[in-house]
């Protein structure tokens, strides 16, 4: 009985796979694409890029990360703080997210201090 | 041990997995700071001059006022006005100072914020000079354009038996009426066509302390390694502490728009022997960041990294 239940699982689980690995595979392209752009200083295609990307995979903890970056550099750091807060959501144990958001929050704080927000 | 060996190959695969999934690049950017004052208003920018004190061997008005626009020249979309140096500390001792009353009345307590100034005739390419001022005759000095209301011009006395050195800040705080002086401001304003006007107090004094420094001495241990090791030493130093106050003032109404104090201070051991000269310009380079910031949008440098 229980090996039939894994069975079927297994099943549901290979059915839904296609549609998840191809949303995740379109959303990869569009953070690869993104990475290139950014290395060429072309920040607002970058921008483009990883929205599309987080919005084809909304569980894309890179992706997040990447536009988190990106929007920084554009001086928007609400939305930066935003997208940081959603991938350490995703992937809290992931190093480099944490050292990304770390660097970003000593500047958005300081910013804050001078403005008195 | 089938089993070990089972866990052993699964957790490499699943690293080898994970080492290739999270590729990632480490990519330079540049985090734009918006500037803290909204400049947008202004075409042009007045440093006047600065209520200074302190060390003898630095005219710490001078030399703020030339570092300041040295620096917005380069780094700030707005245009400098080149102008004399207002002597602000005559300026506002002669404010401070109360009104000499007709023969026979009692002198009335002068109320800083409004007591009228007088202003030096402007001067440089930026100064309106005024068509319809006189024309001075030949061998005389031209007169100054005319001015009304409480900011009428009187020309600083500049009498010795009122100067006292400024030493610390006890001694700018009489001084410092002259920045809620709106009717003086304004009045310079409408001189350089309503700039932006940074003024303020510098302090620039010398200073001693004694106390236990840490420094590293290196040695060599038994094998010949090089060592260091931090000692604790008994130190006489002496320095410079520099204290601004940059104050800003629109020049449409006179009034301060924003005002940011800082404080850096530089020791040297006693066997250097420093000018205070370049001593100011070192602790004066440590604000210049901060001050452009209030001006214009300055970008911060780093590095993030961009993930797979």
């Amino acid at each position: 009985m229980f090996k039939r239940m894994v069975f079927a699982a297994c099943l549901v689980a290979l059915s839904a796979a296609p549609s998840f690995a191809d949303a995740r595979s379109d959303a990869r392209d569009q953070v690869e694409f993104g990475i290139k752009v950014a290395q060429k200083g072309l920040w607002r295609e970058a921008v483009y890029r990883w929205e599309r990307a987080t919005a084809l995979d909304p569980s894309y903890s890179a992706a997040f990360n990447n536009l988190a970056i990106a929007y920084e550099h554009e001086g928007q750091f609400d939305k930066a703080r935003e997208a940081y807060d959603k991938a350490i959501e995703l992937d809290p144990n992931n190093a480099m997210i944490r050292q990304n958001y770390d660097l970003f929050k000593e500047i958005n704080d300081r910013t804050n201090r001078r403005t008195g927000k | 041990m089938t089993g070990r060996i089972a866990v052993l190959a699964s957790s490499a695969a699943l690293a080898l997995t994970i080492a290739g999934c999270t590729s990632f690049y480490e990519i330079p950017i540049e985090t734009p700071i918006q500037p803290k004052m909204d400049v947008s208003p202004f075409q042009r920018v007045l440093i006047a001059g600065f209520i200074a004190g302190g060390s003898d061997d630095v005219d710490a008005n001078l030399e703020t006022v030339r570092l300041l626009r040295s620096q917005l020249r380069s780094k700030s979309p707005l245009r400098v006005i080149e102008a004399d140096v207002l002597p602000l500390v005559e300026l506002a001792r002669e404010q401070d100072r109360p009104e000499q009353p007709p023969a026979g009345q009692p002198s009335a307590p002068a109320d800083p914020a409004s007591a009228p100034i007088a202003l030096p005739p402007p001067s440089g390419p930026d100064a309106t000079t005024g068509a319809d001022a006189p024309q001075a005759p030949a061998g005389q000095e031209p007169a100054a354009p005319a001015r009304s209301g409480s900011a009428q011009p009187r020309r600083p006395s500049g009498d010795p038996q009122h100067v006292v050195r400024i030493k610390d800040e006890k001694d700018l705080e009489p001084l410092e009426g002259i920045f809620a002086n709106v009717d003086f401001w304004k009045k310079l304003g409408e001189e350089y066509q309503n700039p932006l006007i940074v003024t303020g107090t510098v302090l620039f004094t010398p200073h001693a302390r004694s106390g236990f420094v840490q420094r590293e001495q290196e040695y060599f241990d038994s094998l010949g390694r090089r060592r260091v090791v931090p000692v604790r030493t008994y130190m006489e130093r002496k320095g410079f502490i520099l204290r601004p106050k940059f104050i800003f003032i629109d020049g449409r109404t006179g009034t301060t728009i924003y005002s940011e104090s800082f404080r850096e201070e530089i020791l040297y051991s006693p066997q250097q022997s420093t000018p205070a000269l370049s001593s100011y310009f070192e602790l004066m380079d440590r604000l210049i960041p901060s001050f452009l910031s209030t001006l214009s949008t300055q970008k911060i440098r780093g590095s993030r990294i961009l993930l797979k």
